[in-house]
């Protein structure tokens, strides 16, 4: 073809093509986003809904034999320990995942030949999953609220007093998939998996660590230990379960802290993960 | 002047292997090449010769050794640029939980299409590859291998690029497939795109491209005109296949041509002459000797030889060192 009929093609496109310069990088990561919410529908991840169903109304059947107030403390403390733990599992198992799979599929090579950054990328799967489990606690705090209704017949003031708790399990599951990236942006799914575990069990004592630190008579210990309380989550932040079949709230200021805590935190693991996957080569 | 469609300046990439002792293996040597606009670029080498490594390195899929690259004028590090090329990868794999349309949509998301857009843009990319429109809303997971390679070329093509990075576009597909898939990369001759096209079956470069460059164990064996190319590999020979012919008739009248060849088969007859040049002289005793012709066909492939010699001069050359 004629030089000359490259160069008219060539500028009709860049026409076009000026159209895509204008999109930005949060309509693509929203896309991300999006395309990982449904993957994880269609996965089947959101089966475990059912499931926890099942828990809470065999659960109700089963204490039908206790004093009603009780029964609203019991059916609490169930749900929302069910809420943390049903989510710990998604966030982990999918987590760790969430990158490794485009890899090892190579779904990723077509992804990253088009205008889209890892850093991009990364956040797009991380807020897919995070919607996900948004969906999951959100039904299953809705789930627990109705249960309330049921067994008190009629409103509890349980029913709503609970939301500050079942959003703290929120803010503490997107803690745990922050973590679940950044082992998976260097590491086996398996080995990821146990380290983002461990990480969510230590998570809930590392309030105890500080104490446990502020007791060694070795500076060099003591200062371990207290690096070790400041680089690991602090999840008993968001630990309200119990006091939530109390009846009692966090205070504002408290909840409040404990999700700019969960947001920076969120925000130091993803720049991590990315820096990370910016230098890998997919062979 | 308008810049070149790719340009790569000594780019070298070497790989580490072994868990312990680490030690390099080059995969790619200081490889220079310069594609132009407009043009079908044939990029040929044997499995392991680097090809795929190459559009990686383009890609930006892995991150070069050494040397550097453009694409369209612009640094392979600027991410932007990719909104005008596309690439297929080689075996691809897409999302298998997404239809054909719904993974074609989200590609053109990702370069920012308005939703409206997105929908033609899958709906034409889908036909475009001749994908069957009953397909179009089954899941990735139900397609078979050549079905997932035209899915591959329309995600490729689905922004309408300026530069197009196939990798082994027709691996997986059946004869017929091969020839529509040969008839789009025609196709995009006409449209003024760029293609890069990556093989190692000689047949699909010699009918597709204008030049043409030889990998050969991550070192450039040879680049140039396909023309230039297959004259490097020396003269082609004819076999020209007939039947009814009166064999000692029709071997009298090809005694005056020199070099050729007369071998009976089951109900007819197999004549090779040694150049082009001879086929019409052949052609007057097939006619003459009463014999009807089936068909004329070229003998060997002079880029095969090409390529062969190119592979085995180098390894002569290994030796020696």
């Amino acid at each position: 073809m004629s030089e000359e009929s490259v160069i008219r093609q060539t500028g009709e496109r860049a026409a076009s093509s000026a159209v895509v310069a204008a999109s930005g990088t949060i309509p693509r990561v929203l896309a991300i986003a999006r395309n990982t919410f449904r993957e994880a529908v269609r996965d089947r991840v959101l089966y475990n809904l059912v499931l926890f169903v099942l828990l809470l109304t065999g659960g109700a059947i089963f204490l039908g034999e206790m004093s009603a107030s009780q029964e609203a403390k019991i059916i609490v403390d169930m749900g929302l320990s069910a809420i943390l733990l049903f989510g710990a599992f998604i966030a982990i198992f999918v987590g760790v995942g969430l990158v490794y799979k485009e890899i090892e599929r190579r779904t990723i090579y077509a992804i990253f030949a088009k205008p889209v950054g890892r850093g991009e990328f990364l956040v797009g799967k991380y807020l897919g999953l995070c919607l996900t489990l948004l969906v999951n606690v959100f039904v299953m705090g809705a789930g627990v609220s109705l249960a309330l209704v049921y067994v008190r017949g009629g409103l509890d003031p349980l029913a709503w007093t609970i939301w500050p708790a079942v959003a703290l399990i929120l803010m503490e599951l997107m803690i745990l998939v922050a973590v679940a990236l950044l082992f998976s942006s260097f590491s086996s799914p398996a080995l990821s998996a146990l380290c983002t575990f461990f990480i969510f069990v230590i998570g809930h004592f590392s309030a105890d660590l500080k104490i446990f630190a502020a007791s060694l008579g070795s500076d060099a210990t003591r200062a371990f230990f207290v690096a070790l309380y400041y680089l690991l989550p602090n999840l008993s932040n968001y630990a309200y379960i119990n006091a939530a079949a109390h009846g009692q709230m966090p205070a504002p200021d408290v909840f409040l802290v404990a999700l700019i805590y969960g947001v920076v935190y969120v925000a130091v693991l993803l720049a991590a993960a990315t820096l990370i996957f910016n230098r890998r080569n997919f062979k | 002047m308008m810049s070149h469609a790719v340009e790569i300046n000594n780019l070298t990439k070497d790989y580490e292997v072994g868990f312990w002792r680490k030690r390099k293996v080059r995969a790619l040597d200081k490889l220079s090449l310069e594609v132009e606009r407009g043009e079908i670029f044939g990029f040929l080498g044997a499995n392991g010769a680097g090809k795929t490594t190459t559009i990686k390195l383009l890609m930006r899929l892995m991150y070069p050794t050494g040397g550097s690259a453009t694409i369209l004028g612009r640094d392979i590090g600027d991410i932007s640029m990719h909104a005008r090329i596309g690439y297929l990868p080689e075996h691809p794999y897409f999302y298998d939980y997404l239809t054909a349309r719904e993974f074609l949509e989200y590609c053109a998301e990702l370069f920012g299409y308005t939703r409206h857009e997105r929908k033609r843009r899958a709906a034409d990319m889908l036909s475009r590859v001749r994908l069957e429109e009953k397909s179009w809303n089954k899941q990735l997971r139900k397609f078979s291998k050549g079905m997932l390679q035209r899915v591959g070329l329309a995600q490729a093509l689905v922004n309408d690029p300026e530069v197009v990075f196939l990798d082994e576009p027709m691996s997986g597909l059946d004869p017929i497939g091969r020839r529509e898939v040969r008839d789009l990369i025609a196709s995009l001759r006409e449209t003024g795109t760029t293609v890069f096209l990556c093989s190692h079956i000689l047949a699909d470069i010699e009918v597709l491209c204008d030049r043409a460059a030889i990998l050969q164990r991550g070192r450039l064996a040879h680049a140039g005109r396909l023309d230039e190319l297959r004259q490097l590999g020396g003269e082609r020979g004819m076999e020209i296949t007939v039947v009814g012919a009166n064999m000692p008739e029709l071997e009298a009248r090809l005694a005056g041509i020199e070099g050729s060849r007369l071998t009976a088969s089951p109900g007819g007859a197999r004549i090779e002459v040694p150049t082009e040049k001879q086929v019409d002289a052949a052609l007057d005793a097939v006619r003459a000797s009463g014999a009807r012709l089936v068909s004329v066909h070229p003998v060997g492939n002079p880029l095969e030889e090409l390529f062969v010699a190119k592979v085995e001069m180098n390894e002569g050359q290994e030796e020696k060192k």
